[in-house]
């Protein structure tokens, strides 16, 4: 009997039946799906356009969940200062942080990839360069050079994605390397390396391919981490403007009104980041449990 | 190990100045602070004495090298907003930041490792489940949520401790601190437990992955054997075994409590060093953030250096493997 070839599809199955054994994991997933559904819908679904003007009235401003607006629609979050729905917001807020995380989580893959590739691929002194830098960043915590990277670039999507990229492809770029220098020492790529195909394609087509499922665990995870590091800049109120709110700019919105009780107006989008974020490293935890090779099957 | 020390401090320095001029650079490439101090109105003779009097008209690599000439000799500068000495301000609000992370290290220790160990000697225990459960939320949430949850929980709903501020202070060895008395520390409680809560879920993972390995090898075994009771066998030689990798991820982590401060501090309105530069660089006070920020540089590599010290020190096989 021949041993099942193993297909792209028959590894993803197997995948998938490896996954799903955590409730947890697929509830998370659950979770993940359906927020992103909702800021992709975000139009369709919210009841209010949060930050088309004509649309707000200040009549409405801070309204208890649960209370009925001059919209003659019941605002089950309540609504903000301004007399915006917080549902609505919520909804258009996820939109924004979704998209932050995932652009800056896609560029720091991209970087960290072609970096530590590079330094597995030349070895000796361009290597020994390149993780000395890495290292270096490494020990300085993430948020200190985004809070500086931010401070530097200004305020703005495109330079806070610029912000956080800097400050995380430094541990996909370690991943990468460790992952990369490993096969760059076995015989398919040496064989590979000695045929004419330019080295170019060995790099990209049969040592990253093989490098990926350790890069895919910490790109969840960073993509959480870009999420929740945008939400603490904008807290802090070097991130994302109100005018272009993301979860953390409602948050920190709400701030003041917290000690006066009106708790809704950053309480729930506070709930909505800590779910994403919470939902987002449970699949990476499962993820890893399932790629790791050390695990008996 | 004279030649280990002086390798590390060579390479420390050597990162203390590039990033000096990273900073430098970074910084001053942002717009002219000329117009951040000055009335809009005010004419251009005043304006072109203030930028040859802070000697902007310079080249930037001039600039550079008096502002390093200057370091070296103490003087960071003048604040812009403050009009004061910048090492001494930022200096003024050290010890509000120091008893801040060093309180929030001593919960985070306090209780991370007793509950690491728990969770990695009875790993299938439901305690231990929730205790894992419990780490994986103290890193995945952002740290400024769980400050607005802790003020809403214990400040607003239930109105047992203050929402915010430092209280009263006394001094304690030249610092004002707010640890020293009983009003002071119920000021402190809250930021501590907001700062510590990152350190908690990594510190009980890291002991636990510690105890889940070493709780198998043969050491332990052997120990058991001999009839040592289990106390003595976690707390002597399980302990000991954990030890290195909790050192060294925590020296480090000690630094992170200090940037991580940046973000409890201005959430429960603590007036320590995080505050000062949030505040600055929201002003663009940059002689401010410049400062902070090499200070910062020059803490971190102060701890990896002190670290990798300890590290030689614990594990004997390191020192000789960087000596050959």
């Amino acid at each position: 009997m021949s041993a099942p070839v193993e297909t792209r599809w028959s590894r993803l199955s197997n995948f998938w039946s490896d996954f799903r054994q955590s409730p947890v994991a697929v509830a998370a997933l659950v979770v993940i799906v359906s927020v992103v559904l909702m800021a992709v819908l975000a139009p369709l679904v919210a009841p209010q356009d949060p930050y088309n003007q004509e649309t707000l009235d200040l009549f409405d401003a801070r309204l208890e969940p649960g209370e009925i607006g001059s919209g003659g629609y019941v605002h089950w979050l309540g609504t903000d200062a301004a007399g915006r729905d917080v549902y609505s917001a919520i909804l258009y807020g996820l939109r924004t942080s979704l998209i932050v995380g995932v652009l800056a989580g896609t560029f720091a893959l991209v970087l960290g990839a072609v970096v530590g590739l590079l330094a597995a691929y030349y070895g000796g002194r361009v290597e020994a360069l390149i993780m000395r830098v890495i290292d270096l960043q490494l020990s300085l915590p993430a948020i200190l050079l985004a809070l500086v990277l931010v401070a530097m670039l200004g305020q703005g999507l495109p330079q806070l994605v610029a912000a956080l990229v800097a400050a995380q492809y430094a541990y996909f770029a370690r991943t990468t390397h460790g992952a990369a220098s490993a096969e760059r020492r076995k015989d398919y790529i040496e064989a590979a390396l000695s045929t004419p195909i330019p080295a170019r394609q060995v790099l990209f087509r049969h040592l990253l391919p093989n490098a990926l499922p350790p890069l895919i665990v910490v790109a969840t995870v960073q993509v959480a981490n870009s999420i929740a590091l945008e939400a603490t800049l904008s807290f802090l109120g070097l991130g994302l403007p109100i005018t272009q709110p993301s979860l953390g700019s409602l948050i920190s919105n709400g701030f003041q009104f917290l000690l006066s009780g009106r708790y809704w107006i950053s309480i729930y989008p506070g709930i909505a980041l800590m779910l994403t974020v919470v939902a987002i490293n449970l699949v990476g935890d499962q993820v890893r449990n399932v790629l790791n090779p050390r695990r008996s099957r | 190990m004279i030649g280990f020390l002086i390798q590390r401090i060579l390479q420390a320095l050597l990162v203390v100045v590039a990033m000096s001029v990273i900073v430098f650079l970074g910084v001053y490439a942002i717009g002219n602070p000329i117009d951040v101090m000055i009335d809009p109105a005010s004419d251009q003779a005043l304006r072109e004495a203030l930028i040859h009097r802070y000697g902007l008209d310079l080249p930037l690599y001039q600039q550079y090298f008096v502002f390093m000439n200057n370091m070296l000799h103490g003087d960071l500068g003048e604040s812009f907003i403050y009009r004061l000495p910048v090492l001494g301000l930022i200096f003024s609000r050290f010890p509000a930041t120091l008893e801040l992370a060093l309180t929030a290290v001593l919960i985070a220790t306090c209780l991370g490792i007793p509950l690491g160990l728990w969770a990695g000697y009875k790993p299938d225990a439901l305690s231990s489940k929730a205790i894992m459960a419990f780490s994986v939320l103290g890193f995945s949430v952002p740290t400024f949520w769980v400050g607005l949850l802790l003020i809403m929980t214990f400040a607003v709903e239930l109105g047992w401790l203050p929402s915010g501020g430092r209280g009263p202070t006394t001094e304690f060895l030249g610092m004002n601190l707010s640890i020293t008395s009983l009003e002071g520390l119920s000021y402190i409680i809250l930021p501590a437990l907001n700062l510590a809560l990152f350190k908690l879920g990594l510190l009980i993972r890291l002991t636990r992955a510690g105890t889940v390995e070493v709780m198998s090898s043969d050491y332990v075994r052997f120990a058991r054997a001999q009839g040592l009771s289990e106390g003595k066998v976690v707390g002597l030689h399980v302990l000991k075994n954990i030890s290195i990798p909790i050192v060294t991820v925590f020296g480090l982590e000690l630094g992170s409590t200090l940037a991580f401060a940046v973000v409890t501090e201005t959430v429960f309105n603590w007036p320590g060093m995080g505050k000062l530069i949030i505040d600055s660089i929201t002003v663009l006070d940059r002689p401010v953030m410049v400062a902070y920020l090499i200070l910062v540089v020059f803490m971190f590599v102060l701890i990896n250096l002190v670290v990798d010290l300890i590290y030689g020190q614990l594990d004997p096989r390191i020192r000789v493997k960087a000596s050959s």
